[in-house]
């Protein structure tokens, strides 16, 4: 491999998200050159997340991240909910165990992200806030690749080695950069790597953060201290379109959102935000959100394609992570991004750092780090629900059977002075009311059950 | 809580507006030919486009909350978008 000019740096990782700064740090820890860009003024101010973190995977790589990292809430309530117009239907799982040891915190990402962005810091990673990178930089890449006797993944075939980036007029050169630039990735893009994502694998994520007084979330959630809940809407909330709602509690915030897949969106030809507003009126969701105000308002396109949207994560000389792979996992009862984010962090710094210490950084030889992500619980679980995303593409999960639920429930609680019938005959007759049969809930539970 | 315009939500938070460059440019020809133009007025969640009484579609680019979704249902060639100039645009404090 020859090297034309020395390097700047051993790595650059653009990008200081969760992905971003876990890479760099983990870099920096084994004794390398890194240098952290990030186009926002400070790290975090550009980064926005629902706010759940299943946090054993970070706290990993920074031991005493629970007490020193400015986290919301340890997420000891978890509540799934099919809203309907006038009813909903819940599962509502409530338990101390969850708290010790810490299984999931809510985050805030413009508090957080500065925090990792501060440790890389520490670590000895020059962190550059401020600076949008325009492209990477590419040289013509080895024809062909001894070590790679096997055709390359269709995209990955771009024949160009990555040597750098350009930010404005600058020039920065690396033996390895890390795209950490998010679900949009044009660094990603711009190498050849990610084709466009087709729309039923995208969804677009409207969120505020509303404030309101810790004792007062705290009265509403049922919690004590510190705990928090996370509760999960499907159904009404978004109106039909696929997708669904979410109220997370923060400290002194709610953050309270709608995400819904663009492709039912654009079919249905719906308004993004007539949908939020109306989770937002919905008589079942706004006494959460009485009283309060406002702080903020954002919101992100997620990445749904599960398994499907990990295209090729490897190049000469690059690597991409987190969202900007599309690490995301919606498995109906966790909706899961973060924690795959550290996940392929630590794989990449593994990779990286074998690949420079052997001297090669071509796709051949960072090759590792596809391989310890996918075999990391992060990528194990990817497989896993693979089918996940497609089972949860059925419009019935969004109108029929969260009505279904609650007719069954009404047959059994409306004791209307005539005589009772046996819970199954109430099911039987409310499923021949319902549009949905017998058959789907036989298929579906099939399918369900081998894909959650 | 009260029911708030988007205009209103927006202006809670922080915005570093690039006065010099907007970081989006729409393509009327190819949009309206597309239906670009209606598919991203009804997927912004900051209301950055809107469809104007003569069918071309007006850009507020200075909104713009820097997801991305506008980008992702464009029909090729209708719209240019990319992240604002390095330190500008929006500026979230919660996230």
């Amino acid at each position: 491999m020859p090297e034309v000019a020395e390097p700047d740096f051993d790595v650059i990782v653009v990008g200081a998200g969760i992905a971003g700064c876990v890479t760099a740090y983990q870099l920096a820890q084994q004794g390398r050159e890194v240098l952290l860009i990030e186009r926002g003024e400070a790290p975090g101010s550009k980064n926005l997340s629902g706010g759940v973190l299943y946090s054993r995977g970070i706290q990993e790589v920074f031991p005493g991240f629970l007490d020193e990292a400015p986290v919301e809430r340890r997420i000891t309530r978890n509540c799934v909910t099919f809203l309907n117009a006038t009813s909903s239907v819940g599962l509502d799982y409530q338990d101390a165990r969850l708290a010790d040891p810490v299984n999931a915190v809510t985050v805030l990402r413009a508090r957080l992200d500065p925090w990792l962005a501060g440790k890389c810091e520490e670590a000895g990673v020059t962190v550059m806030p401020g600076v949008r990178v325009d492209r990477v930089l590419t040289e013509d890449g080895p024809a062909a690749n001894a070590a790679g006797a096997a055709p390359w993944h269709a995209n990955g075939t771009t024949g160009r080695r990555v040597v750098g980036v350009q930010a404005g007029d600058d020039e920065l050169r690396a033996r390895v950069v890390v795209a950490a630039d998010g679900v949009n990735s044009f660094l990603a893009r711009d190498a050849g790597l990610r084709p466009k994502d087709p729309l039923n694998h995208l969804a677009v994520g409207v969120k505020s953060v509303v404030s309101l007084p810790r004792e007062t979330i705290e009265a509403r959630f049922n919690l004590t201290g510190d705990e928090g809940t996370a509760i999960a809407v499907v159904g009404d909330c978004t109106e039909g379109v696929g997708g669904g709602g979410f109220l997370y509690t923060n400290t002194d915030s709610v953050s309270v959102g709608v995400v819904v897949r663009l492709d039912d969106l654009t079919a249905q030809q719906k308004v993004v935000t007539d949908i939020f507003d109306h989770f937002l009126a919905h008589r079942f969701i706004a006494p959460y959100l009485e009283g309060g105000e406002l702080a903020e308002y954002g919101c992100h396109l997620v990445a749904e394609g599960g398994l499907k949207m990990i295209g090729e994560i490897v190049m000469d000389g690059m690597v991409v992570v987190g969202d900007a792979a599309g690490l995301t996992l919606n498995t109906g009862l966790t909706v899961r991004g973060m924690d795959l984010a550290v996940a392929s962090a630590v794989a990449a710094a593994g990779g990286i750092g074998a690949a420079l210490e052997n001297k090669d950084t071509s796709k051949a030889g960072l090759t590792g780090y596809r391989e310890r992500f996918f075999a990391s619980y992060a990528g194990q679980d990817m497989k896993t629900y693979a089918k996940a995303p497609a089972f949860l593409e059925h419009e019935r999960m969004y109108k029929q059977y969260g009505e279904l639920f609650a007719d069954v429930l009404y047959g059994a609680f409306s004791l209307d002075t005539r005589p009772r019938r046996h819970l199954l005959s109430v099911a039987r007759r409310a499923l021949a009311h319902s549009p949905l049969k017998m058959r789907h809930l036989v298929s579906d539970g099939i399918a369900g059950g081998r894909a959650l | 809580m009260k029911p708030l315009s988007v205009p209103e939500r927006l202006a809670k938070n922080r915005f570093n507006l690039d006065e010099e460059e907007s970081h989006i440019e729409v393509n009327q020809e190819i949009a309206r030919a597309t239906g670009t133009g209606r598919a991203i007025v009804a997927c912004c969640p900051a209301h950055v486009y809107a469809e104007e009484p003569d069918g071309t579609i007006s850009v507020e680019y200075a909104a713009c909350l820097e997801c991305g979704t506008c980008l992702a249902v464009a029909a090729p060639g209708a719209l240019k978008w990319h992240y604002p100039r390095g330190g500008f645009g929006v500026q979230f404090r919660e996230g």
